[in-house]
C-alpha cells in the first residue's frame, strides 16, 4: 500500500514538474540577434534578427526588440537553419519489424517508443529537430510510422506531432521477399518470396479492403443491418483509399517503385513518398507525373545488390523532373551528418544552395505533411532550428545550439559544463563495490545489449530476429 | 618501382599520343575522355604543366600562382618560377587549387564489390585465423567499379587490407588506378593485419528480451590472455621456423624443413623490418598491442584507434601510430560524450601521437574520406592537420612518404586540382593525376548519370 502511494507520488511530482517546465518555456520569449538566416523559403537574410514567441516565430527583421524578460542569443558570425527533418529514421524504436506476416498494417510505431534514446541527443546536437519513424521493411504492408520532434527530457507524448497526416511504411524488392532470411529445418518460408509475390500481397490487400469499406458504406446506407466486424488490418488501408493515410514506400529498383505506382493509381490514391528510392532517377518523369516525393541517400550505394545502381546524382535529376526530394539517414550514425549529405547533392549535378538545403528541411516537411508548421524559417511557424558555427553546409560547421518551439533542447556551452560533473558521478559509481574493477575482484553486472542498430536498412532485413 | 609509367607499345599508338598532344597545345581544354569500356580507364601520361594555380604542398608552405609539372609519372618542378617544358601540356589552373592525392590507409577497397548478397565477389577474408600468406594484392579486382568512383573524389591511394581471422593476411598500398594489380601496387605487400586478441564477454547469441548472454568479465580476461598466448606461440614458431630454414641452408647435414607459406610470410614481420597492424579500440586492448609490441620487438601500429588518445604516453614512446578510423562511427557507451569519437584525432594531435584518419570503409564510401577528416576539423583539429590526416601522415604511417603524400619535386605524381578546399563537400575535383596519368573523371556513376538524365 506504501509502495503504491509513493509510485503515485512520484507520477504526480514528475508531471507537476513536467507541467511546469512546459508552461514556463513555451511562454518563453527568444531573441536571436544578428545572424546569418538560412530561411529554405526565402533565401539567405544577413545580419537578420529572429523574434520567438510562444514556440513560434514572431518576426524576422534587422533591429527585432523584446521584452525584458526575453532570452538573447548573440549569434554574430553564427549561421541559423531550420531545424533538421530526416524522413526515414528507426531512432526511439524498441522494435522495427514486425515480420511474421506479409501485412502488418495493424502494428504502431507509436507502441515502441523509447524517448530515453541516446540517439535523440546525438541527433539533436547535429541541428535535427524531427523525424518520421517509420516500420521496418519486412512486409509488403507494413507498420503504421510516427512523425516526432526530438523533444529530449519531456514524456514520450510530448514527442508526437499531433497533427501530423498518420502514416503506414510498404516495402517492395530484398528484405520484403526475405533474401537475406534463410527458414531453417522445419520452418516455412513467409510468402511472398518473389517481386512478383509482393506486388500481389499489396494488390490482395487493397481488394480486400475494398470490400471491407463497401460492407461499412452499406451498412452505413443501411442496405445492411448488421455491422461488419472491425479489422484493424484493412481499417488502415481504408484509410489509404480514402486519402486519410499517407504511404511511405521502401524499395529500390526502379522497375518495382513503377509497379507499385500503378497500382495505386488502379486503386486510387497517391504514394506520398518513395523511401530510399536509389533508382528512382530512372523513372523520374513517372514519379513527377503523380506527385510523388522520394527520400533518397545522399551517395550511399553497392552495400547490397540492389544499391549497386544508385548515383550521386539521383538527386538532381529528380530535382530537375520538379520531384519533391528529400535526403534522410536510416540510421542513428548518419542523422548526425545530413548537412553534409545535403551539401553534396550541390557538387553531384548542381543543386542550388537553397535547394539542397529544403532537402534535409522543408521538403521532409512537405512528404510528412507537416510543412504548415516546420521546415522552414518564416513567421508563424514553430521556432524549431539550429544555430551553426559556419554554413551547415561547410564540413567545419558545427551545432551551437538546437531549439524546437523555442525551447533550447541542445546547448554546446552546456553540454561541455555538464561533462565534468558527468565524470565525477562516473567516477564515484565506479568505485562502488558492486562496480569495482574486475582485477580486483569485483564483477560487474550484466548490462543490457546495445540497442538494435539501425543501419541503412540492414536492421529491417531479418525481421528484426538477431540479437 | 617497376610499376611506373612507361610509355610502351608501338609508334602507330604514340603517333596517337602525338596528336592527342597537339591537340591540346590547340589550346583545347583537358576534358573527360570517354574513351572506352569502363573498366580500363586508365587516362595518360605525358608532360604536363599546371599553371598559374594555388599548390597546396603540405609538406611546406602553400604556393599561390604556382607551377607544377608532371612528365613521366613524376612531380618535377612546383613553384612559382618554374617554366614548362617544350611541349607539355598545360592546363590552366586559375582560380584552382592542387593538392596530394587523399590517402585512406584504413579499408578493404577492391576486395569486395558488393558485400551482401553478392558473396561471390567478396573475398575479404580467408577461412581460419592464422593467415599470414593471404595477400590482398592478389584479391583486389582493379577492375572494381568502386577504384573510379573512390578516386573521382580525390582519393587516389588507399591500404587495402584483409579482415579476418586473427592474423588475416598482408594489405597493400595501392593507386586506384591500373589495369592489372601490378599496376596498381605501390606496395604490394605493406604490413600485417592482426586482428588482436580483446577482452569480450560475448556468449553467443540468443538471450532475448535484450540481454545477450555473456561471461563473467574475469572469464574474459581468461579468454583473452590464452588467445594472445597462442598468438605468441605463433610468433616463436615463425622464428625457430627461420632459424631452422637458415641454419638447413649453410649446413645441409641438419633436418630438412619443409616450406610453410604461412611461417615464411611471417618473416619480415617477427623480424620487425616491416608493420603490423593491429586492430584494437578500447584502452585496455590498446596497451595490451603496446605491451606485445615491446615483448616481440615488432613494428607496430594501431588500427581503429577509439581510445587511443589515453595510451598516449606508451604510444609515443614505442613510437605506434594510430589509423583512426572512427569518425563515423557511435560513441560506444550511451554516456560518452556525443562528440567523443570526433573529438579522437584532435586529442591524438595534442598528445603528440603519430596519427591518420581512415574511413575504415569497404569501398563504396571511401569516397567520403575528406569528409571525416573535415569533421575532424570541425571538432578541434586544426584545418592543415585535417589536411595532413589523410595525405602525409598516412604516407608515413604506411612508408611511402619518399613517394607520396605531398607534392614534392621527385615524387609520384598523385595530385587533385580543385576549385576550392578538398576536403570540402561542395568542393569540385576539375583534373586529377594518378602516377602521372591524367585521370577521366568517369565512373560507373557518371556512366549511369549520362544515360538517364535526360529521359523524358
Amino acid at each position: 500500500m506504501r509502495r503504491v502511494f509513493l509510485d503515485l507520488l512520484i507520477v504526480f511530482t514528475i508531471s507537476l514538474i513536467s507541467f511546469s517546465n512546459t508552461f514556463g518555456q513555451s511562454k518563453n520569449e527568444v531573441l536571436i540577434k544578428n545572424a546569418t538566416v538560412l530561411t529554405a523559403a526565402r533565401g539567405t537574410l544577413e545580419n537578420t534578427d529572429i523574434l520567438i514567441q510562444n514556440g513560434k516565430i514572431a518576426r524576422i527583421g534587422k533591429n527585432l526588440s523584446a521584452s525584458s524578460s526575453a532570452k538573447i542569443i548573440d549569434a554574430t558570425g553564427r549561421f541559423v537553419a531550420p531545424g533538421i527533418i530526416d524522413a526515414h529514421s528507426h531512432a526511439m524504436m524498441d522494435a522495427i519489424n514486425e515480420g511474421t506476416l506479409a501485412v502488418t498494417s495493424m502494428t504502431r510505431i507509436r507502441d515502441v517508443l523509447n524517448p530515453g534514446d541516446i540517439s535523440i541527443y546525438r541527433a539533436l546536437a547535429s541541428g535535427v529537430t524531427a523525424a518520421n519513424l517509420l516500420h521496418g521493411s519486412a512486409n509488403p504492408i507494413g507498420g503504421q510510422n510516427s512523425t516526432v520532434k526530438f523533444k529530449w527530457g519531456k514524456p514520450v507524448e510530448d514527442f508526437i506531432v499531433a497533427d501530423a497526416p498518420s502514416g503506414i511504411k510498404f516495402a517492395m524488392g530484398e528484405n520484403t521477399k526475405r533474401s537475406s532470411f534463410n527458414p531453417q529445418g522445419g520452418q516455412t518460408p513467409r510468402y511472398p518470396r518473389t517481386r512478383m509475390g509482393t506486388l500481389e500481397v499489396i494488390r490482395d490487400a487493397f481488394n480486400r479492403a475494398r470490400d471491407y469499406k463497401q460492407s461499412w458504406d452499406d451498412f452505413k446506407a443501411k442496405k445492411t443491418k448488421i455491422p461488419p466486424r472491425t479489422d484493424i488490418e484493412l481499417q488502415p488501408l481504408v484509410e489509404i483509399l480514402e486519402g486519410k493515410r499517407l504511404v511511405h514506400a521502401h524499395g529500390y529498383r526502379s522497375d518495382e517503385h513503377l509497379n507499385l505506382l500503378k497500382l495505386a493509381d488502379e486503386f486510387g490514391f497517391r504514394i506520398a513518398s518513395l523511401q530510399h528510392g536509389l533508382e528512382a532517377y530512372k523513372i523520374a518523369p513517372e514519379i513527377a507525373k503523380r506527385k510523388t516525393g522520394v527520400s533518397i541517400f545522399a551517395d550511399s550505394w553497392s552495400y547490397k545488390l540492389e544499391a549497386y545502381d544508385s548515383i550521386p546524382y539521383n538527386a538532381y535529376i529528380l530535382w530537375k523532373n520538379g520531384v519533391n526530394v528529400s535526403i534522410n539517414s536510416d540510421s542513428d550514425e548518419r542523422i548526425r551528418r545530413l548537412n553534409l549529405d545535403a551539401a553534396k547533392v550541390m557538387k553531384y549535378g548542381g543543386v542550388p544552395e537553397e535547394d539542397a538545403l529544403k532537402m534535409i528541411t522543408l521538403n521532409p516537411a512537405m512528404q510528412l505533411g507537416i510543412d504548415k508548421r516546420t521546415g522552414s524559417i518564416e513567421v508563424g511557424k514553430d521556432a524549431d532550428l539550429a544555430i551553426w558555427t559556419a554554413h551547415p553546409f561547410s564540413v567545419y560547421s558545427r551545432v551551437d545550439m538546437t531549439l524546437i518551439e523555442g525551447d533550447t533542447y541542445f546547448d554546446r556551452s552546456k553540454e561541455t559544463q555538464m561533462r565534468a560533473d558527468l565524470q565525477k558521478e562516473r567516477d564515484a559509481l565506479e568505485k562502488l563495490e558492486v562496480n569495482k574493477a574486475p582485477g580486483s575482484g569485483g564483477t560487474p553486472p550484466r548490462i543490457p545489449a546495445e540497442k538494435r542498430l539501425a543501419d541503412r536498412d540492414e536492421a529491417d532485413r531479418d525481421g528484426g530476429n538477431y540479437k | 618501382m617497376s610499376f611506373r609509367f612507361k610509355v610502351q607499345g608501338s609508334k602507330f599508338m604514340r603517333f596517337g599520343i602525338y596528336l592527342c598532344l597537339s591537340v591540346f597545345v590547340c589550346g583545347h581544354a583537358v576534358l573527360a575522355q570517354s574513351d572506352g569500356s569502363q573498366q580500363n580507364k586508365t587516362g595518360r601520361g605525358g608532360t604536363f604543366a599546371i599553371t598559374n594555380i594555388r599548390i597546396v604542398t603540405v609538406s611546406g608552405a602553400t604556393i599561390e600562382n604556382g607551377t607544377v609539372i608532371v612528365q613521366n609519372g613524376t612531380i618535377t618542378g612546383v613553384g612559382t618560377g618554374t617554366v614548362a617544358p617544350k611541349g607539355a601540356e598545360t592546363i590552366d589552373g586559375k582560380g584552382l587549387s592542387v593538392y596530394p592525392g587523399m590517402i585512406d590507409a584504413g579499408t578493404t577497397l577492391g576486395l569486395a564489390e558488393i558485400a551482401q548478397g553478392a558473396n561471390a565477389t567478396v573475398d575479404v577474408a580467408e577461412v581460419g585465423t592464422m593467415n599470414a600468406n593471404a595477400k590482398a594484392i592478389t584479391g583486389v579486382n582493379p577492375h572494381s567499379s568502386h577504384v573510379n568512383v573512390t578516386r573521382v573524389n580525390g582519393v587516389t591511394t588507399v591500404f587495402s587490407a584483409p579482415t579476418g581471422g586473427i592474423i588475416a593476411g598482408q594489405g597493400a598500398v595501392i593507386n586506384l588506378n591500373g589495369s592489372t594489380q601490378e599496376e596498381m601496387a605501390v606496395l604490394s605487400t605493406a604490413g600485417l593485419m592482426i586482428n588482436f586478441p580483446r577482452i569480450s564477454t560475448f556468449g553467443g547469441f540468443g538471450g532475448g528480451f535484450g540481454l545477450r548472454p555473456t561471461v563473467d568479465f574475469n572469464e574474459a580476461i581468461k579468454r583473452r590472455d590464452t588467445q594472445i598466448e597462442e598468438l605468441k606461440k605463433i610468433f616463436k614458431s615463425s622464428e625457430n621456423y627461420v632459424l631452422a630454414k637458415e641454419t638447413y641452408a649453410k649446413d645441409k647435414s641438419l633436418p630438412y624443413t619443409a616450406t610453410d607459406l604461412k611461417m615464411d610470410a611471417m618473416t619480415p614481420y617477427i623480424r620487425g623490418e616491416k608493420p603490423i597492424f593491429f586492430t584494437a579500440e578500447r584502452e585496455r586492448d590498446i596497451r595490451s598491442v603496446v605491451k606485445f609490441v615491446v615483448d616481440m620487438k615488432i613494428k607496430g601500429i594501431i588500427v581503429g584507434g577509439q581510445e587511443a588518445w589515453k595510451v598516449a604516453d606508451d604510444l609515443k614512446k614505442n613510437n605506434i601510430s594510430v589509423i583512426y578510423t572512427n569518425i563515423y562511427s557511435l560513441p560506444v557507451r550511451d554516456d560518452d560524450p556525443y562528440d567523443f569519437l570526433f573529438e579522437g584525432p584532435a586529442k591524438l594531435k595534442s598528445a603528440g601521437v603519430k596519427f591518420a584518419i581512415g574511413t575504415g570503409d569497404g569501398g563504396g564510401e571511401v569516397r567520403d574520406l575528406p569528409y571525416h577528416a573535415g569533421l575532424a576539423g570541425a571538432y578541434g583539429l586544426a584545418k592543415d592537420e585535417a589536411l595532413k590526416a589523410v595525405t602525409i601522415y598516412p604516407a608515413e604511417i604506411l612508408g611511402v612518404s619518399d613517394r607520396l603524400g605531398s607534392i614534392e619535386m621527385g615524387k609520384m605524381a598523385n595530385l587533385v586540382v580543385t576549385d576550392g578546399d578538398i576536403l570540402e563537400p561542395r568542393t569540385s575535383i576539375k583534373y586529377m593525376f594518378i602516377n602521372g596519368r591524367l585521370i577521366p573523371l568517369t565512373s560507373r556513376h557518371t556512366e549511369l548519370f549520362d544515360s538517364f538524365k535526360d529521359r523524358r
